[in-house]
């Protein structure tokens, strides 16, 4: 072996135990049928994925889908003028870009855990409103669709902000001068030519946070309190409460392969439209 | 003086005792300065002298600290760079990497709600000969390509003063000499007035109807080429256009410095130190008996020996006398 392929092979073995290995046990027990008390048993049967299509979880799986783009959507609108501004800040950018991070240095469960109690009928929020006299029934901020979608922009927020920083950073100053010279106000400059070159950043930001928020379990299941159902939450139903191992299996292999759909297609009309 | 046909006096741009101060560094310090409408301008100087500065205060990319921008006879030093009427060739040109030529070169009239954008596209593209090449992204063009996109862009809006940041430096040297004459034609026959800043003495010269030379900040000089080159007003203004060799406080260009076997009226004596072969002259490195040295260029052929005594003479009308 050379010693390119030294290089690789810690990255080969994680991957291939980590990735490969479990990715090859699913498909295969979505394959399989459910044991009698949980677990797996043979015969090999397509059965599972035809249940996938049962209203209830194309139900779910829309819902998802709907969650995710709208937390995307949703962290890009909060993302991209934060990325601006630091990407444009002179003396303080390293200070912002901390502070962007910051969050990760607690755990994702406790911050979570954070919000239940400002959100809940007697948290921070609603005791405050109702001290102040605004409001005299508790606001019902908690245990509904807003408050996961509110959870998901905020946990996965920075994965947005990072990769657009990092192609604003690298933005020619030139260039935003040269669009004011030639008569763009702010905004036009910011919509003709910022937001179209930093769309690569865009881009893997999007998918950074698009994809956690599709399979997202610990958010809805914490601040759906089990009303705002995902995918994430159906595949660990599956595996513990229903105990049907291989349909939970199925479940994944479905949402892996929707998202590899999109992913490709989305890639292949990019690279058309370079040429 | 004699003022060409193709410019008028009327200053279209005006720079009243402008300073800018960056933190720890003044980059302008007390520029005042007339542009005639229709002429070709340069601002020279080396790296660091505030030429750029000046250019970015008249564009609007910075504020005076003091002093005034008048363009057109008004005071413009509040407006933003898209509130005036002049337009930046920058350095790298800046041309819109997502953009097709034709894009980029309508990218300015589309701002203004220009009617006849077609039209006038289709003019600006033929006036810097990239007929077929429009719908190429910056990235599918050449050096020089860019460059006439980035002519075309600015032109085609018509402005008031065209601002080129070293539009030549990035250019191969075949092409950037060829590109001095073709700029200035195309000044010629658009009639806007440009303002060139440059760090190329022989650009600017070859240029412009007038420059000025710029020195730490200050206006050290301004005339046309032959004034500034052949009447320079100070010591820095004569080196920085050429060398010199300095003769008893006279100033002698190196090409004016005729190279005699014998004494004559107005001579100086010295010795060849060694010579250099230019191709289309030859340098002569000489040492004057007072200790300095001197360098003479003279045609191919008279063969001087290293160490060889000779005299150095000039006619009077090729002497620089400078305070």
């Amino acid at each position: 072996m050379n010693l390119r392929a030294w290089f690789l092979l810690p990255t080969r073995i994680w991957m291939l135990l980590l990735f490969a290995a479990p990715f090859a046990i699913v498909l295969a027990y979505s394959l399989m049928t459910r044991g009698d008390v949980g677990g797996i048993a043979l015969p090999w049967t397509l059965e599972s994925y035809q249940r996938l299509i049962d209203p209830l979880y194309l139900t779910i799986l829309r819902r998802s889908f709907a969650m995710a783009l709208a937390a995307t959507a949703l962290c890009l609108a909060l993302a991209f003028p934060a990325a601006l501004f630091i990407s444009r800040a002179t003396s303080r950018r390293n200070l912002y870009l901390q502070l962007v991070m910051l969050p990760f240095w607690t755990s994702f469960l406790v911050r979570t855990y954070a919000w239940l109690f400002l959100l809940r009928d007697t948290g921070l929020i609603n005791t405050l409103l109702q001290s102040l006299g605004l409001i005299h029934a508790p606001l019902p901020l908690l245990y509904n669709n807003g408050a996961v979608l509110l959870g998901l922009v905020y946990g996965y927020l920075p994965f947005m902000v990072l990769p657009i920083y990092a192609t604003l950073e690298r933005l020619d100053p030139a260039l935003v001068e040269a669009a004011a010279d030639l008569g763009a106000r702010p905004l036009t400059t910011v919509f003709r030519v910022i937001v179209p070159l930093s769309k690569p950043g865009i881009v893997a930001g999007s998918i950074l946070v698009f994809i956690p928020c599709l399979g997202a379990y610990l958010t809805p299941d914490l601040l759906g309190g089990g009303r705002t159902v995902m995918v994430g939450n159906l595949v660990q139903n599956q595996f513990t409460t229903a105990r049907d191992w291989p349909f939970g299996s199925a479940i994944s292999i479905a949402l892996m392969a929707i998202v590899t759909l999109v992913l490709v297609i989305y890639l292949r009309r990019e690279s058309e439209s370079l040429v | 003086m004699v003022y060409h046909s193709y410019y008028s006096m009327a200053p279209i741009l005006e720079l009243r005792r402008l300073v800018k101060h960056f933190p720890g560094h003044q980059a302008v310090r007390d520029i005042s300065l007339a542009i005639p409408q229709g002429s070709f301008f340069s601002l020279l100087g080396p790296s660091g002298c505030g030429k750029t500065t000046t250019l970015r205060l008249i564009a609007g990319f910075e504020q005076p600290t003091s002093g005034d921008v008048l363009l057109n006879g008004e005071i413009v030093n509040q407006r933003k760079p898209y509130e005036r009427n002049v337009s930046t060739v920058f350095q790298n040109y800046a041309l819109f990497p997502h953009l097709t030529a034709r894009e980029n070169i309508e990218f300015g009239l589309k701002r203004h709600q220009a009617p006849d954008i077609d039209r006038r596209v289709r003019e600006a593209l033929d006036l810097v000969s990239l007929t077929g090449k429009e719908s190429r992204r910056p990235a599918q063009l050449s050096g020089g390509e860019r460059q006439r996109v980035a002519l075309a862009r600015s032109l085609v809006l018509q402005p008031d003063v065209l601002l080129l940041d070293e539009p030549l430096a990035a250019l191969d040297p075949k092409l950037r000499k060829q590109m001095r004459v073709e700029l200035k034609a195309m000044q010629r026959r658009v009639g806007i007035t440009f303002l060139l800043v440059t760090h190329d003495q022989q650009e600017a010269l070859s240029m412009s109807d007038q420059l000025a030379v710029m020195n730490e900040g200050r206006v050290e000089q301004v005339g046309t080429p032959e004034d500034v080159y052949l009447r320079p007003q100070s010591r820095f203004v004569a080196g920085f256009l050429g060398a010199v060799n300095w003769i008893d406080g006279i100033g002698i260009r190196p090409e004016s410095v005729r190279l005699e076997r014998t004494p004559g009226y107005r001579s100086v004596p010295a010795a060849v130190t060694g010579s250099v072969f230019l191709g289309d002259c030859v340098q002569v490195l000489l040492r004057m008996a007072s200790g300095e040295d001197a360098v003479a260029q003279i045609a191919r052929g008279d063969a001087f020996q290293a160490g060889e005594p000779v005299y150095l003479s000039w006619n009077a009308d090729d002497e620089m006398s400078l305070p």
